[in-house]
């Protein structure tokens, strides 16, 4: 039985905690008596046959009739999946999305149909590249559908190919890819490794528009998102579960397929990343030890490429179909379980490592704007009920943070942090001042539609991303990072994590209390 | 009694050399104190600007007439100006001065000619320094006689036609004193005439030529072949003036003076006398003229004199030590009280006054060369300049030096630069090594002057001739007092400290705009100055080069990556390893022609299937194009489109190529390349890149055709075979430029950007596909 996750009290005994820093690791000792460490919960056991699994689901699904009598010979069948973003890492192959969506052309070849659209649903990501494409559904599927046409990724540019379905009654429009919106029947296959993911959100962002996307992936929503893991108390799940009111009611009928993972992200040499570092045996310190040391002595690019290349030894957890809500419903209670850590208050200061990887740069680099989006975006909302701290708190993260930008996947994002965020590091001004331009760039619109670039307006997202807590934490220092990229993005540098502390010492005082965020792997800390 | 008013009432003087240092302040001097004198300016038509234009800009307009334009305001001064000016075209190393049939007439009517037109550049050419200095006063005397007047001609010498001597200098000719060595100035004459001829007709010789041209191309590279010969001919022009100056220095040398200027200068006086018929002379001879005592303001001054480039030099620790003797005398004497002389000769008319007057401090008032040099460096001390760096720049403990031990120093420092720079400039450099490269050739240019000033101006330090002026003295004495206190020319009445302290540095440093403030240099500020121009919406075109301007890639890496993406590992390898094998000589023939190169290289696409190319190229924006771009070049294009410019591509790869690059530009100019039927390329080319001198005919047609004008034209390119295109346009933009690039770019004050590939992405080690698609592998399609 796998232990669930705990707050461990750090006390003069605790040995130095993991930190993440880009592509290398750091032991930092956390001060005895006043700090406390949330631990993620081992992984929970995977089920013992994911395509028998998957079959069930299908053909006993949620609130739906089963796969197979909603298909027929004739009609236009389209598949939707989760594009690179998920999961992180990536997941060794077969993926979840390849098994669940070879088990829906089955069922759809027994009953005839050959209409079948394959389309990633990567709303304003950059386009996959085609060996990611085969690495998430697998070489047959690939084969069959990628020359013919069949498997294409979404464009939220091509106007053409995009339709309005209807207005929520907040005056948001719902504009989605043409293609979903005439399709008989849309299936969507979901790798839902957090709480975030799922829902109405993988269709109603997967394929839509700029405009669409706009009404919620603003700064007032996301500043109002309290949090990203929380979707009852996330202004930006709201206006997405209202458009999803619209797409259940004039849109075509969908089929959605959710499954979970555990918290298996690391294969065997990194084993010491999700273990609790006082129960390190010799060989995982010596591991750790050599590891480290190679890391250091290791190119960053080199040390990146090879971060990059792992795939995690994943286990599904569990997979239902049917109508999105109950399904989605269904798949919230399993995350929770792999992920819910309760933690009683708040504190002065939470301190993270910051990993290699973000959403948004699979086989890429973590720029600094991805750093801001990583820390204050993603491991600050991994909360339910509070922040984990307090207002006017100070989060400190590690991370070298250096001005680096991949050139094929960020464009935008290297303008954005020249121009926007030498302007200014305020949502709401930089929506104000600078979105339209960058949204409507004709460039950035080539590269996003011809090549592998994310949307012009990514950047901004990555950045409202962390709104809420910019915000909320009264001062945010990155250890280790380079001093003028970090004072760019509005935070503090410092060198150690020492210095950081008494940098955070004028904002909280000499003996604030310090919580640390032990990641990997993924929780959620239910903050009483 | 000569009282300066009566003098030169209602009297018409022609001034030659009014745009120099001294004919300003002598024509403000007259407007501003002699108010009922009538001025005929004899001023030389420039290359551009008309004679009367020059006197307007070059002379009006200088800021010593500051005082009479706020005095009379600024209409009552044009007015004034009007009125009493009047610019005839003319030019005083041509016989009968180049004056046409007006401006003769004009002439005919002067009742006084002051000369004080020279060249007073201690290096000039020979033949120049004799047509100039040694003819010019011939030249007016003879063109008197020729329209039978007899105005009261002052010439204005110089104290050093004494030459090279100790002990006093009286005010006489020098063929009439003891040290005259008959020199007959008509041979001087011929010889410097027949040896510009003779040096001419050396710098043609073929084994000449093709040196220059060998150094033209090592300067320029493949700029093309009319850039080439522009900088040939320069070279050629260059050699010859180097021949002519040495050669000047080394005949005064020779017969007794320090350079060409003051021998010209004792030869003319000599010429003068002998040729003056009825023409009545007075000559003025100054010492070493610098900025003004007290007229028309305290310290004003124009150009750089003699002292100030030393002294700078001094006050940048670039000259450690100069030669000199601690107890000579340096002999200086105001801009004002030289004038002030001028005009008193001139106004005690040809009965009155002396025939030589020197105007000099040396023998009365004596400034020593360790007062100068101890005012000097304390000065210094206390107002440092700063370097770049923003620190103070201490300066060197004099130590009086012999002028050999300097020189050497000197040279062996150059020796060891001049070294250096070669052999960086013969690295492959970009960017900002290149840039290390220009400032050591800024270095050495810096050695190369202070080794010219030492030589120079050492024998001037070091001269120990005492200048008599007897007869400026009694001059002085015979003037009333209001006189005395308007056209003060007494040398007695500098104090040395003063002037040197509160009067000349302040003045020199505010000219020579150094920085006298610490704190960093403000170059990003002129960077940024020089990028808001580019972008300003007034321009209207902005041309661009492609490789290692917005791509660090070319034509063999895009060639290598399409030819790579559908082989196999083995056949991959045998690619790879026939393309270095090839490098070289494919490197050799790109250095001597580039379209050759282009037209050699591109066969190799013959037989190509345009569709799989096609196909492939897409592939290649992203793996190859992208990920070499520079990322600031790519947002500089469509900042030129934001500011509403039109935007070009021109560049030597094949249009397929750059077809994903489409959407940055209005126009995109390249290679391209016949398809035959069967949908394969032809492997010869239907249109051929523009290269060198043809991209800025280009640039320059694609203008006429839209309506646009060359000089609101931005380009951007990064190589010296762009010069042509960069000389054509009003905006040059040079990125990443390689050495000698850097150093042109620096010297003419072009904007240089340095644009480097975004850090974070991937850094494939050959501009090979990426291996690992087996369907294409199979064959595909």
């Amino acid at each position: 039985m796998p232990r669930p996750g705990f707050v461990l009290d750090v006390d003069r005994s605790t040995p130095p905690m993991l930190f993440w820093h880009g592509e290398r690791f750091s032991l930092e000792r956390l001060p005895a008596d006043r700090s406390r460490v949330i631990y993620p919960a081992e992984p929970l056991p995977g089920l013992a046959d994911p395509d028998a699994a998957i079959r069930q689901a299908l053909l006993q699904p949620l609130d739906m009739e089963p796969l197979p009598s909603l298909l027929h010979a004739g009609m236009r069948l389209t598949i939707c999946f989760d594009d690179a973003s998920l999961s992180l890492p990536k997941m060794r192959r077969p993926d979840s999305r390849q098994r669940i969506i070879e088990a829906v052309l089955d069922m759809a070849a027994e009953a005839g149909v050959d209409d079948v659209h394959i389309i990633a649903a990567l709303g304003l990501h950059r386009r996959m590249h085609d060996y990611e494409l085969r690495h998430v559904l697998g070489d047959r599927i690939f084969d069959a559908f990628h020359p013919s046409g069949a498997l294409y990724q979404h464009d939220a540019e091509d106007h053409a190919n995009l339709v309005v379905l209807g207005e929520t009654d907040h005056g948001e429009v719902l504009e989605i890819n043409r293609r979903v919106a005439e399709s008989d029947l849309v299936v969507y296959a979901n790798v839902n490794q957090v709480a975030m993911d799922g829902g109405w959100k993988s269709l109603v962002t997967g394929v839509a528009s700029y405009r669409c996307l706009s009404h919620h992936h603003n700064p007032e929503s996301l500043q109002n998102t309290r949090s990203l893991m929380d979707r009852h108390h996330s202004a930006l799940h709201h206006s997405i579960w209202r458009m999803g009111a619209v797409l259940r009611d004039s849109g075509p009928k969908v089929f959605q397929i959710e499954s979970t993972i555990n918290n298996d992200a690391f294969p065997s040499p990194f084993d010491f990343l999700s273990k609790r570092e006082w129960e390190w045996t010799g060989r995982d310190r010596a591991t750790f030890l050599a590891t480290s040391k190679a890391l250091d002595r290791t190119p960053r690019r080199l040390a990146r490429r090879i971060f990059h290349s792992i795939e995690a030894p994943y286990a599904m957890t569990s997979v239902q179909a049917g109508f999105t809500e109950t399904v989605h419903e269904r798949t919230l209670e399993h995350v929770h379980a792999q992920h819910i850590v309760p933690v009683e208050g708040q504190t002065d200061i939470l301190t993270m490592g910051i990993p290699f990887i973000s959403p948004y740069n699979p086989e890429s680099i973590m720029n600094p704007v991805l750093v801001m989006c990583m820390g204050l975006g993603y491991l600050f909302n991994m909360y339910r009920g509070r922040p984990l701290v307090r207002e006017g708190g100070v989060v400190i993260m590690t991370h070298p943070t250096t001005k680096e930008f991949h050139p094929v996947h960020h464009p935008s994002y290297i303008d954005f942090f020249d121009e926007v965020l030498a302007d200014t590091t305020d949502p709401a001004e930089m929506s104000q001042r600078w979105e339209r331009k960058y949204a409507e760039d004709e460039w950035y619109r080539h590269l996003y539609r011809t090549g592998n670039a994310y949307h012009g307006v990514h950047p901004f997202y990555a950045w409202y991303w962390g709104a809420h807590g910019q915000q909320w934490a009264g001062r945010v220092i990155i250890v280790g990072g380079d001093p003028a990229t970090v004072r760019r993005l509005g935070f503090t540098p410092a060198s150690t994590m020492d210095d950081a502390f008494e940098l955070a010492s004028e904002v909280v005082g000499r003996s604030p209390t310090i919580t640390h965020l032990h990641v990997p792997s993924v929780l959620v800390a239910d903050v009483h | 009694m000569v009282v300066i008013a009566e003098g030169l009432a209602g009297k018409k003087i022609v001034i030659t050399g009014a745009t120099g240092f001294v004919g300003t302040a002598l024509v403000e001097r007259l407007l501003r104190g002699v108010p009922d004198c009538e001025l005929v300016l004899l001023v030389r038509d420039g290359r551009r600007t008309a004679a009367a234009r020059r006197t307007e800009r070059e002379l009006l307009s200088n800021d010593a007439f500051d005082r009479l334009r706020s005095d009379l305001g600024k209409e009552g001064f044009s007015e004034m100006c009007a009125r009493r000016v009047t610019t005839i075209a003319g030019d005083v190393s041509s016989d009968g001065l180049g004056l046409d049939e007006a401006a003769r007439a004009v002439f005919a009517t002067v009742d006084v000619v002051i000369h004080s037109a020279a060249t007073v550049s201690f290096d000039s050419p020979l033949d120049q320094a004799v047509e100039i200095n040694l003819l010019g006063p011939t030249r007016i005397a003879s063109l008197c006689a020729e329209l039978d007047i007899t105005p009261h001609l002052v010439a204005v010498s110089t104290c050093y036609v004494a030459g090279n001597r100790r002990g006093t200098a009286p005010e006489q000719l020098v063929s009439d004193g003891p040290f005259d060595i008959g020199l007959d100035w008509r041979n001087e004459v011929t010889s410097a005439r027949r040896l510009k001829g003779d040096t001419e007709a050396e710098s043609r010789r073929p084994e000449r030529l093709a040196e220059f041209r060998k150094r033209a191309r090592a300067e320029l590279g493949a700029a093309g072949a009319p850039a080439l010969a522009a900088k040939t001919e320069q070279l050629r022009n260059r050699w010859v003036r180097d021949q002519l100056v040495a050669a000047g220095r080394a005949r005064a040398a020779s017969v007794g003076w320090p350079d060409a200027y003051a021998f010209t200068k004792a030869l003319g006086e000599q010429a003068l006398t002998e040729s003056r018929g009825q023409v009545p002379v007075s000559i003025v001879r100054p010492s070493i003229i610098e900025s003004a005592w007290a007229e028309p303001r305290p310290g004003w001054i124009r150009g750089f004199r003699m002292a100030e480039p030393v002294i700078l030099s001094y006050a940048r620790g670039l000259l450690k030590e100069f030669p000199g003797v601690p107890e000579g005398t340096i002999d200086v004497i105001p801009v004002d009280m030289v004038v002030a002389a001028i005009v008193a000769v001139a106004a005690a008319g040809p009965d009155d006054a002396p025939p030589i007057t020197q105007v000099a401090s040396g023998g009365i008032n004596p400034l020593r060369y360790r007062a100068l040099v101890d005012n000097v460096s304390s000065w210094f001390t206390a107002h440092p300049l700063y370097d770049n760096e923003g620190q103070p720049i201490i300066v060197p403990e004099w130590s009086f030096p012999g002028r050999g031990r300097v020189q050497t120093q000197l040279t062996r420092a150059k020796a060891v630069i001049t070294r250096a720079e070669s052999a960086l400039q013969s690295l492959p450099l970009r960017g900002r090594q290149a840039e290390l490269a220009a400032n050591l050739e800024t270095r050495r240019m810096e050695v190369e002057r202070a080794l010219e000033y030492v030589e120079l101006y050492g024998l001037y330090t070091e001269c120990e001739a005492i200048y008599q002026v007897d007869n400026l003295l009694s001059l002085w004495d015979r003037l009333p007092e209001n006189d005395q206190r308007d056209f003060a020319f007494d040398p007695r009445l500098v104090d040395w400290p003063t002037y040197i302290n509160e009067i000349h540095l302040p003045s020199i440093i505010e000219h020579a705009r150094v920085k006298t403030t610490p704190g960093r240099a403000k170059t990003t500020d002129r960077t940024a100055r020089l990028r808001r121009q580019v972008l300003d919406p007034a321009r209207q075109v902005a041309a661009f080069d492609l490789e290692n301007t917005l791509i660090a890639s070319n034509v063999v890496a895009n060639y290598s990556w399409l030819a790579t993406r559908r082989l196999d590992r083995g056949e991959r390898l045998r690619y790879v390893a026939r393309t270095l094998a090839e490098a070289p000589s494919l490197l050799r023939l790109d250095r001597r022609d580039r379209t050759d190169f282009l037209r050699h290289f591109y066969r190799r696409y013959e037989n190509a299937p345009i569709e799989q190319i096609e196909e492939d190229v897409a592939a290649m924006m992203t793996h190859l194009v992208l990920t070499k771009s520079f990322p600031e070049g790519i947002r500089r294009v469509r900042e030129h489109r934001a500011a509403g410019h039109r935007t070009i591509l021109i560049t030597g790869a094949l249009n397929f190529n750059v077809a994903g690059l489409r959407p940055l530009f209005d126009e995109i100019v390249a290679a391209e390349m016949s398809v035959r039927h069967d949908g394969t390329l032809s492997g010869e080319m239907t249109t051929v890149p523009p290269t060198g001198e043809a991209r800025a005919q280009l640039l320059a047609d694609y203008c006429e055709a839209e309506g646009f004008r060359m000089e609101e034209c931005v380009a951007y390119a990064d190589s010296s075979s762009d010069l042509p295109l960069f000389e054509a346009v009003g905006f040059p933009v040079a990125v990443n430029p390689e050495t000698r690039l850097a150093a042109i770019a620096r010297k003419r004050g072009w904007l240089v950007e340095h644009w480097a590939k975004a850090p974070g992405g991937p850094r494939p080690l050959l501009p090979i596909a990426p291996f690992g698609d087996e369907r294409l592998r199979r064959g595909g399609r």
